[in-house]
């Protein structure tokens, strides 16, 4: 009998292994054949060698990988995979996942500490997966006197709203899920939800504190949209449009803040009061009112918040690197892919494989261009997210009063000057037409 | 002195009188009160992150503290009872429990009073001994004070550098102790151990390198404009409500008294250091936050200066008997400076080997009478802020 594990036994082992493997198979089947055939059907359907593929021939396709490109071709250029994946849901949520880690990591070396360490074989780097299990496993508790329909809703829609910001965002020229001439008035829209979701959630919870907590929150949200909205009246001005694809665009030779640095200032000081982070996460003030907003939520609905708020804070920084930053602009590093993998295929040795559909997915969809832009888009988006995590190291929490004369006279004044900074530009015809943009 | 209070000043529950028959009497805060619709009665604690071991009944009017009622008693352990019935001696371990991390100065008192009542003389090195203990367990009390005054401000690396800082003190402490917080190191006639050979050695690079470290405390926290702002002319005690109120230590320094138990009525060799304490005028949370930081560099000079003048060798106890006791009937009262304020402890004796009665008169609880009169008007924001600056234990409290 082994010394480590007195209480091993061979059968248990065997019956654990078939135990997992029956949950394997028990999920492929019930989940992972469902997906392919819904994906299959969804997609417009391409036709190879003369026939048109059906979910039952794809089937059959997974050995072959030339058999299997056209088909992801097909399903990227559906619009379920933009929302789901690429420039949508996914990418946003991977983004988020890491945006946590990065800021426990970044905390803990500012505060002489270590952070995660053991979830995970490189620095807890599963730490966040571990929290997410924890949350989902715990009991939700729901107080007896709140109204539950709506308890319930608030963190849902929380979630779903701040992944609505995140469809507006352009990540890569042509790749954003809702590419719509008023992009930026959708913007507000969508900001406009979340002081309307908070309340919701503490009035429902029908507490003392979750409710001192919403009145903070709708305060902090109503007061600082304002001066949210006036410091991109500049970006507006100088480009003339409200299209974000085509405020990326306008900023090819120059990022807008350069110019109009008084906005982004402004904007970046909004951002932080928007997304309740320190030194304005008054309506989540410990010391003063336990959690706030949050304090009833338990379990998942937490956890869903909490996601939801992180999802937020990348859709802020990616609006202000659309906005500010340039966006996908920057100099071409991603090399090209050689023409001959394209056309004749690789060769390895004596045996040459050619790949049929690859030209046309490399061609069409993942270009050079759309992978480059997608680099400098997250590169700087990180730049924009580590700065918006610096002041939780450094900064104690504002006071209410003191925040309000912040949001209500400094910040709309700087929102003026900066509108004015954009006409002279227009005017002086630095910007605008046979200017320098 | 009078003893009424000021006219500005009057009692927190006089506006919102209680209309209750007296034999229907409920604690505070379950008695069901007529109040203004508008006022909202909020429970912090004792299930509260902003708390600490006891309750405020906070009642709000918007955002405005109409009125605090502290409610303290909850980790009440009758330290001064257990001590009727154990002798002198045994009765060390258990008397440092309220302030486990300011344990020297808790015991200080008690030791100089049964010194007294015993008549022992106490050897020249071991009072500078005690006296190095005293002022680095001062040093780890601060810290730990600091680190929840940062984490009530929001500031979560306030609440990281001091508590890992405050680990270089606590292990100057179990070199020479041999226990990390609960040193139970001072005894009547001395101290328990003598100090480890090299000690002084490595104490002055300790604290040397303490001493730089938490000058560095001012570019993070205390001169931060946020902090500033939020903490200067909030819970503002002048120097006559100070007097009235009976509140001692950081709290009546900050107001303007210089009043320091070492340095008016020197204990052990306190007499023979140069001592400075601080003072200052504004009476406001930012200066009762920063007054005990300054100490902390004081408490850093005091100690060099002791290692200096300490007599190299000698002995550090005077033996005792077995089961000492005290002539006849004999009362000692005695304090000391702790790392709250003035720290007292009343002995009476009757000739036993246990004390007829002892009396702890702790600093938090003379410092929390102030916090009514401190928090009415204040914002609710302004609540950790001002409670914690005032520099209170709520298990010293409760004894």
């Amino acid at each position: 009998m082994s010394v480590i594990a007195p209480k091993f036994k061979l059968s248990g082992f065997i019956q654990s292994l078939l135990d997992n493997i029956f949950w394997i198979l028990l999920l492929f089947v019930l989940i992972g054949l469902p997906a392919v055939f819904m994906i299959l059907i969804v997609i417009p359907l391409p036709v190879l060698d003369g026939e048109l593929l059906t979910p039952f021939l794809a089937l059959s396709f997974l050995a072959n990988p030339t058999r299997i490109l056209p088909v992801i071709h097909a399903f990227m250029t559906t619009d379920i995979f933009r929302v789901m994946a690429f420039p949508g849901f996914g990418f946003a949520a991977l983004l988020a996942a890491s945006v946590i880690f990065a800021e426990r990591k970044m905390m803990a070396k500012l505060q002489l500490r270590v952070g995660p360490f053991y979830c995970g074989k490189f620095e807890g780097i599963l730490q966040l997966m571990g929290d997410g299990l924890k949350l989902m496993s715990k009991e939700i508790i729901i107080p007896a006197k709140a109204d539950k329909p709506i308890f319930w809703a608030a963190p849902v829609l929380f979630v779903a709203t701040a992944a609505a910001f995140v469809a507006l965002i352009p990540v890569a020229p042509g790749w954003v899920v809702a590419d719509i001439d008023l992009g930026l008035l959708a913007v507000f829209a969508v900001i406009g939800f979340f002081p309307i979701i908070t309340i919701l959630s503490a009035w429902s919870a029908n507490s003392k504190y979750p409710f001192i907590g919403g009145i903070r929150a709708l305060f902090q949200m109503v007061s600082f949209e304002i001066p949210l909205i006036l410091s991109l009246l500049g970006v507006v001005m100088v480009t003339g449009t409200l299209n974000l694809s085509e405020i990326t665009a306008s900023q090819s030779n120059f990022p807008w803040i350069i110019f109009l640095p008084i906005g982004a200032i402004v904007f970046f000081i909004t951002m932080l009061a928007e997304l309740e982070r320190i030194p304005f996460d008054l309506p989540e003030a410990e010391s003063e009112i336990v959690a706030g907003w949050l304090t009833e939520l338990s379990g998942m609905l937490y956890g869903l918040v909490q996601f939801g708020s992180y999802l937020k804070l990348y859709a802020f920084a990616a609006l202000f690197v659309v906005l500010f930053l340039g966006g996908w602009n920057g100099p071409m590093i991603v090399p090209a892919i050689p023409e001959q993998i394209l056309t004749e295929g690789i060769e390895m040795g004596p045996i040459t494989l050619t790949v049929d559909g690859l030209q046309s997915l490399l061609g069409n969809t993942i270009t050079q261009e759309m992978l480059n832009g997608t680099l400098w888009f997250v590169l700087k988006t990180a730049g924009v997210i580590f700065f918006i995590i610096l002041p939780r190291g450094v900064f104690p929490r504002v006071r209410v009063d003191i925040l309000l004369n912040l949001g209500w006279t400094k910040l709309i004044g700087l929102c003026f000057i900066n509108i004015f900074i954009a006409l002279g530009l227009l005017y002086a015809g630095v910007l605008g037409p046979g200017g320098l943009q | 002195m009078t003893t009424e209070l000021p006219a500005d000043i009057q009692s927190p529950s006089s506006e919102t009188q209680i209309d209750k028959p007296s034999s229907n009497w409920l604690p505070p805060g379950l008695a069901l009160q007529k109040v203004d619709e508008r006022i909202m009665t909020l429970n912090v604690g004792p299930q509260h992150p902003g708390s600490g071991h006891m309750r405020l009944i906070v009642q709000i009017d918007g955002d405005y503290i109409v009125a605090c009622d502290p409610d303290p008693g909850y980790v009440h352990r009758g330290e001064e009872k257990m001590a009727e019935y154990r002798n002198y001696i045994t009765n060390i371990p258990h008397l440092e429990r309220p302030v486990i991390h300011d344990s020297c100065n808790i015991l200080y008192p008690y030791v100089l009073g049964v010194e007294e009542l015993l008549g022992i003389e106490v050897p020249e090195r071991a009072k500078y001994v005690r006296v190095i203990a005293a002022e680095l367990n001062r040093c780890i009390y601060i810290m730990y004070w600091l680190a929840i005054y940062g984490i009530f401000l929001g500031h979560s690396t306030m609440f990281m550098w001091p508590t890992g800082d405050r680990e270089l003190l606590i292990d100057l402490m179990e070199k020479m102790t041999g226990a990390r917080v609960t040193h139970s190191h001072f005894i009547p006639g001395g101290v328990r151990n003598d100090l480890p050979a090299n000690f002084e050695e490595v104490c002055l690079r300790q604290v040397n390198y303490f001493e730089k470290r938490i000058k560095e405390y001012a570019a993070v926290f205390y001169d931060n404009p946020i902090l500033i702002s939020r903490t200067q002319n909030t819970g503002v005690l002048s120097r006559q409500d100070a007097i009235r109120l009976g509140v001692t230590g950081s709290v009546l320094r900050a107001s303007g008294i210089d009043f320091d138990v070492r340095k008016k009525e020197p204990y052990d060799v306190y007499d023979e250091l140069d001592i400075q304490s601080i003072v200052m005028k504004e009476g406001d949370a930012y200066a009762r936050s920063k007054i005990p930081w300054l100490d902390m560099m004081d408490s850093c000079n005091i100690i060099r200066q002791a290692l200096q003048k300490m007599p190299k060798s000698g002995s550090v106890r005077v033996k005792l008997k077995p089961n000492p006791k005290g002539k006849g009937f004999d009362t000692v009262y005695k304090r000391v400076e702790s790392g709250r304020g003035s720290l007292g402890c009343y002995i009476v004796s009757d000739g036993k080997p246990e004390p007829y009665r002892l009396k702890l008169s702790v600093p938090s609880f003379r410092n929390l009478i102030a916090l009514p009169y401190l928090l009415k008007g204040e914002l609710l924001g302004n609540m950790p802020s001002v409670y914690w600056s005032l520099n209170y234990w709520p298990v010293e409290a409760d004894r």
